[in-house]
């Protein structure tokens, strides 16, 4: 839900990054953290388990500049992936703007993308969300390991409607700025459309 | 979509901020905020410079949330008011009209009392700004007028990310 404050001439919008756990998530707002301009962002906020898996959310506010006089700013949040944080997890999908799905590429993580990817469309349904019609982009994550399924094949699986989507190394950033910003210029466009 | 975003208008911004400064001064508090549900934060009154009001914002909607599901749980439709008592600052958090968020933030110079008290005065004068907040964005939907945002173009938006 966004935000638009004619006040403060400020736009904001929020994206959740979601998907199965472990899949890199967090580490895709890391890579954001690290590589964006101090001026821009906020302070990155993780509620994790002592053992970094994420208990509730990621947190990481952007500026991603101006717009006819109105800032932009990006509210950037994580779900938690493991099953058993459903709740957490719905809660935290409520009230976005956009999606991003970040999948596992690893063949042994087929399922666990499936179940995600049905766990999300659920939850916006429940929100009240057409799933077609939401902002949302697939970043295939993990691109660099041996065991990385066929992109083809995880297309076929995870985006048999050809929403954009995006090969991704996140611990070394590779698609990650790609993935945010096709995101973000949806959202924005979907402002413009005024729906 | 799912809810329509907020749109927030000069007039009601300047009226929300006057209740806000009140409601610091009745109060003995330090500083309020005023937050959506969403957590972005709408304005703030009080000792703000040194705060991080982006993170305030963000983890209280995060701890009305997680509130509002265990309430659920339970059977209770919400729990409306949040207490955290520290050694120092002690935070009164309470939901107005299923749509907002009031925090407070108090030291030993308020009670909780007297918060209470003054929060319970302040939040009917601010859902009723919100009431008008509301009806006045149906109002200009309706009214054909069109948002900042249907004016823009693909390259306003290509520029965004040029840099």
């Amino acid at each position: 839900m966004s935000f638009i404050n004619y006040s403060s001439r400020e736009i904001n919008c929020k994206l959740v990054y979601y998907g199965p756990g472990l899949g890199g998530k967090t580490t895709n707002l890391q890579y954001i953290y690290e590589k964006t301009n101090p001026q821009a962002r906020g302070k990155m906020i993780s509620l994790a388990t002592e053992t970094e898996r994420t208990l509730f959310f990621d947190f990481l506010p952007l500026s991603l500049g101006t717009i006819r006089g109105f800032r932009v700013r990006f509210h950037l949040y994580t779900v938690p992936g493991q099953v058993f944080y459903d709740a957490s997890r719905k809660l935290i999908l409520k009230g976005a703007d956009g999606v991003v799905f970040v999948a596992d590429s690893q063949e042994e993580r087929t399922e666990a993308n499936i179940e995600s990817l049905e766990n999300m469309y659920q939850h916006l349904k429940e929100h009240g969300y057409d799933p077609n019609k939401i902002p949302l982009v697939i970043q295939y994550n993990k691109r660099d390991l041996s065991n990385a399924a066929p992109v083809a094949e995880l297309k076929k699986l995870l985006n048999p409607n050809g929403l954009q989507d995006f090969e991704a190394v996140a611990t070394k950033g590779d698609g990650v700025f790609d993935t945010l910003k096709a995101v973000a210029k949806l959202v924005l466009q979907e402002l413009k459309s005024g729906t | 979509m799912g809810a329509p975003g907020m749109i927030m208008y000069e007039e009601e911004f300047n009226q929300i901020s006057a209740v806000l400064e009140k409601l610091v001064r009745d109060a003995n508090s330090r500083m309020v905020f005023l937050v959506d549900k969403n957590g972005q934060l709408i304005a703030a009154a009080g000792e703000t410079e040194n705060m991080d009001t982006t993170s305030l914002a963000s983890l209280t909607a995060g701890n009305i949330a997680a509130t509002g599901g265990l309430a659920k749980l339970l059977g209770e439709k919400e729990f409306s008011i949040l207490f955290h008592e520290g050694e120092r600052d002690n935070l009164h958090i309470n939901l107005i009209g299923q749509r907002v968020i009031l925090v407070v933030i108090f030291d030993d110079r308020s009670t909780l009392g007297l918060v209470r008290l003054r929060v319970k005065k302040s939040s009917e004068e601010l859902s009723q700004i919100f009431d008008r907040l509301m009806k006045k964005a149906e109002a200009e939907a309706t009214g054909g007028q069109a948002s900042p945002f249907a004016e823009i173009t693909d390259e306003d938006i290509e520029n965004l990310f040029r840099e």
